[in-house]
């Protein structure tokens, strides 16, 4: 899986979330720039683990102290990146 | 309007099977979270939980009692057994059409629903046993209760999530307080940490994977817990005219809605609360010397709790204490309630105030009395429970010493 098929996938779960087409979601906007809520970004997280067949380390008690970046739908694609590179080898 | 005393309680929760056990539990700051033993552990991440460790249910029921009781039913047959043998009442005639029992709960029998889902969808069995139904049912508990003790006036089952128990509680203690049945049965049961009832947990990410730090900064969620609690509450005069050994007074409850997030706690809500239960039970604030807090260990909890606590209570809030014994017995969810009470009446009763178990640092947005890790002798004449569900629906007792 190449990076740009990463990106597009996650813009699409996030897109989903915040009911918004996937060409309105840019890589600087942080979740709540787009109205997702915390309750939206677990389910982000969820949508994550499922179309990539990852564990995502997430913590929704200490969202900023979890070792997944989600400050920025940049900062996501990143982590999922690097999630895949590592878990799937 | 009738004044409600608590003549009778009754539990089984990991802390012990009966109020003494607990109280013993209580008093020593002990915590019962531990590896959970139950089918299919390795298939969660969540692995830790409140368990009513080494629990032989042919030790308390026969094949036939089984074959219909649920695990969370069971709990509660055994609370009550021990609320009702302590109360020294016995249900027939006019008494029996006066009393009723209301028992909070949320999962009902999960464990029946997760083992014959498994049946079902799992193994590929296409029968399942036919005792299903009314094993699983949400008021299969309070039903088996009206049965094995012969209650037949108001009996219902109350399910709000975390506040399940208080507002069970809540509503017994208005029926007598109004005249409506001279006792009432009351409290909760849970058994939800089966495969299926913690996995739900752990989708929400707000499970603790070490253990449950409520108020404390280094804190890392929610553990849940089961078990039961159960109490008779009776109308003042009928009690006194018996010569009954009165355990403490409900002095008054309040419930309110958030109306606002499914999840996410509302300070003004739980304010609101408090407040309502405080005026119900004609007590100022300063009369309040303990609050046994709904402390779950989220962040979303606490911070939430002890904010609506230091504006409710204002210059007050320094003096009284405050802890969250879901630190010891966990977050029996629709039980909690009513196994929280007995840290009211004990510390009404006995001058002990239980503590908040594994506290280890202080969080500057949760700096009240908690009551760190070790209990304490206090002369405490009223106190406050307070719990503060998911779907935002809070119910706060308020009791007195009679």
């Amino acid at each position: 899986m190449t990076h740009d098929d990463i990106r597009t996938r996650v813009h699409e779960i996030i897109a989903e979330q915040a009911m918004i087409d996937p060409s309105d979601i840019t890589d600087d906007a942080s979740p709540a720039d787009l109205g997702v809520d915390s309750m939206g970004v677990v389910e982000t997280i969820f949508a994550i683990e499922e179309a990539f067949d990852v564990q995502v380390p997430f913590n929704a008690n200490e969202p900023g102290k979890s070792d997944f970046d989600i400050s920025t739908v940049g900062a996501i694609v990143q982590a999922v990146q690097s999630l895949v590179t590592q878990q799937q080898g | 309007m009738r004044r409600v005393v608590i003549t009778g309680a009754g539990t089984i929760n990991a802390l012990g099977g009966s109020v003494a056990d607990t109280f013993e539990a209580f008093r020593e700051g002990r915590c019962a979270i531990g590896p959970l033993d139950i089918r299919d552990v390795d298939r969660l991440t969540i692995g830790i939980g409140a368990q009513v460790a080494g629990y032989d249910q042919a030790a308390h029921f026969n094949r036939q009692q089984i074959a219909l009781f649920d695990r969370y039913t069971q709990f509660a047959i055994l609370a009550a057994r021990e609320a009702i043998g302590q109360s020294g009442l016995t249900f027939t005639g006019d008494l029996a059409a006066r009393a009723g029992v209301i028992l909070g709960t949320s999962g009902g029998g999960l464990n029946t629903q997760d083992e014959n889902y498994r049946v079902v969808y799992e193994e590929g069995k296409n029968r399942v046993h036919p005792f299903v139904v009314p094993k699983l049912m949400n008021n299969a508990a309070a039903a088996h209760l009206s049965m094995e003790w012969n209650l037949k006036g108001p009996s219902f089952t109350v399910a709000t999530a975390c506040a399940s128990s208080n507002h069970a509680i809540g509503q017994a203690f208005q029926f007598v307080r109004s005249g409506m049945a001279d006792v009432m049965v009351t409290g909760g049961a849970e058994a939800m940490l089966c495969f299926g009832g913690v996995k739900a947990w752990e989708g929400l990410r707000v499970m603790s994977r070490d253990t449950c730090r409520p108020f404390c900064a280094t804190r890392s969620g929610m553990v849940q817990g089961e078990g039961a609690g159960v109490f008779v509450l009776e109308d003042y005069e009928h009690a006194r005219a018996r010569g009954a050994e009165i355990l403490a007074e409900i002095a008054g409850v309040a419930m309110t809605s958030d109306a606002s997030d499914i999840v996410m706690p509302s300070r003004q809500g739980a304010e609101r609360a408090m407040i309502g239960a405080l005026r119900d039970a004609r007590l100022n604030p300063e009369d309040i010397g303990y609050i046994n807090a709904h402390g779950t260990g989220t962040a979303a909890n606490d911070k939430t709790e002890c904010a609506a606590v230091a504006h409710v209570f204002e210059r007050h809030a320094d003096r009284l204490a405050i802890s969250s014994t879901k630190s010891m017995h966990g977050h029996c969810i629709g039980a909690t309630g009513a196994v929280e009470l007995l840290a009211c009446v004990m510390a009404l009763r006995e001058g002990v105030i239980a503590p908040t178990a594994n506290w280890q640092e202080l969080d500057p947005e949760c700096a009240l009395d908690v009551v760190p890790n070790t209990a304490r002798e206090a002369k405490i004449t009223a106190c406050l429970s307070n719990a503060f569900a998911f779907g935002g629906m809070n119910a706060v007792l308020a009791l007195k010493t009679a």
